[in-house]
């Protein structure tokens, strides 16, 4: 298996990588069309702010190519939001994959952000992204904003209100979570994307 | 429903892992992967690693000890000691790193706060807060607290601190409530509700930990969104497990041990 995590600068691009080792796939980091391309698997990593990650796809000339990828992709945290048509943070255009707006997390009396800890996971679809995940399992969330619930959503997490935390349309998929640091729920949802299923 | 967070912290000297009494009297009690490792297996939600004697030294972190621990580690976890600069924290970030905190270097140049929120977002930048009460009641912000030597008191009033911090770009708040450190009596509830007024941002109580009830107590009354210990743990006078089941069953929600 190939897999091929999209170097766009993100300062933590190692601890996805460490996480895929651990299930015994050694990834490739990239920001080569070529490299990228030739994979089996992408995944689109990002922690940071939306507008100076796109504007270093732009940068890389890779906005074109990861929205013609035909291969299973996977946006993880930052990475996810990209995906959709734009983001309030910053306000500016993303990749479109998904149609939706990304915008921030409203705080009230309980309810803090950035939303920061382990958070429960609800299936609204099936697939075999979430394969063994239940409405028991947690994951590791550390974010701002977040994706509305649409026809994408495979699950749901909560913070005050109802988000995207998993997504999925097409070879497209996403986690607003971080698998790499979510202990079993995290290895089992990358363990379900490298799998055959969701090609 | 977000988890209340237990996070077993690892005071790291010269890359072991050392725990004292009030900030003082360092003992040694393990290995850094190995004890982060047996955290984690007991359901551990977070961990963080102190590096207590990097300020007080004037030098950073190690590197070598991020990245061992963030290749056998499937938890997050925070690195505090000696992160000056964008570049350091950079260093420390790609070595596995989720979280940076900083202490001592953000009381001697707050901007450092803003400039780690621009380049990595708010969501990375952790400020702790090592805080005491002084004897006209108010409780003011101290440090250089890895060494007792060089301990100082500043005129700074913990809870302006904490405010000025989140506006400089803090998405999570440590308080270390120096006047409980290690003594085991509970956490500093009080001053923790004092602060929890002010902070919209996740905090994190650390600080007197000596039982299970003292964690339901702290959840339960300062609204804390984590708690810190390191003692209780290292000692095993209080088992994660059976903390959490406690936690449950006192209607406190906590990420099931798998």
């Amino acid at each position: 298996m190939n897999v091929v995590l999209i170097d766009a600068g993100g300062a933590n691009i190692g601890s996805v990588r460490y996480a895929l080792q651990r299930l015994g796939t050694d990834a490739q980091l990239s920001a080569d069309p070529a490299v990228i391309c030739a994979a089996d698997r992408v995944i689109l990593p990002g922690v940071g702010a939306a507008a100076p990650a796109m504007a270093r796809l732009h940068a890389l000339g890779l906005v074109d190519l990861i929205q013609q990828l035909r291969q299973p992709l996977l946006g993880i945290c930052l990475g996810m939001q990209l995906l959709y048509d734009s983001s309030e943070e910053g306000d500016v255009a993303c990749l479109g994959l998904l149609p939706g707006r990304v915008r921030r997390l409203r705080p009230a009396p309980g309810v803090r952000v950035p939303h920061m800890g382990w958070n429960r996971l609800q299936p609204m679809a099936q697939s075999p992204l979430l394969e063994g995940l239940t409405g028991q399992s947690q994951a590791y969330f550390v974010h701002s904003f977040a994706a509305p619930l649409t026809g994408d959503t495979l699950a749901s997490s909560t913070h005050g209100e109802a988000f995207a935390a998993v997504v999925g349309r097409g070879n497209c998929f996403g986690a607003q979570f971080h698998p790499e640091r979510s202990a079993t729920t995290g290895a089992r949802l990358l363990e379900n994307f490298l799998s055959g299923a969701v090609a | 429903m977000l988890s209340r967070r237990i996070i077993p912290c690892l005071d790291v000297r010269a890359g072991r892992v050392v725990k004292g009494v009030r900030f003082r009297d360092h003992v040694d009690m393990g290995d850094i992967v190995e004890l982060a490792l047996r955290y984690r297996d007991a359901g551990a939600d977070e961990l963080v690693f102190y590096d207590i004697t990097a300020s007080p030294e004037g030098r950073r972190v190690g590197r070598d000890w991020v990245e061992r621990v963030a290749r056998v580690i499937d938890i997050p976890f925070c690195v505090a000691g000696g992160i000056r600069s964008v570049s350091d924290a950079r260093e420390v970030l790609q070595a596995g790193a989720d979280k940076i905190s900083v202490n001592t270097p953000a009381l001697e140049r707050p901007p450092l706060i803003d400039e780690l929120a621009l380049a990595f977002g708010v969501q990375c930048v952790v400020v702790g807060i090592d805080s005491l009460r002084d004897a006209d009641g108010q409780w003011r912000v101290r440090q250089y607290t890895g060494d007792p030597a060089r301990t100082q008191a500043l005129a700074r009033r913990t809870l302006d601190w904490v405010v000025e911090a989140q506006q400089r770009g803090a998405g999570e708040i440590v308080l270390n409530c120096m006047g409980s450190d290690g003594v085991r009596d509970g956490f500093d509830l009080e001053q923790l509700r004092a602060v929890r007024a002010v902070c919209a941002v996740p905090l994190v109580a650390s600080g007197g930990a000596g039982s299970a009830q003292h964690f339901a107590d702290v959840f339960g009354e300062a609204d804390v969104d984590a708690a810190l210990a390191a003692s209780v743990f290292h000692a095993g006078t209080v088992q994660i497990p059976e903390l959490k089941r406690e936690l449950r069953a006192q209607g406190v929600e906590v990420r099931d041990v798998q």
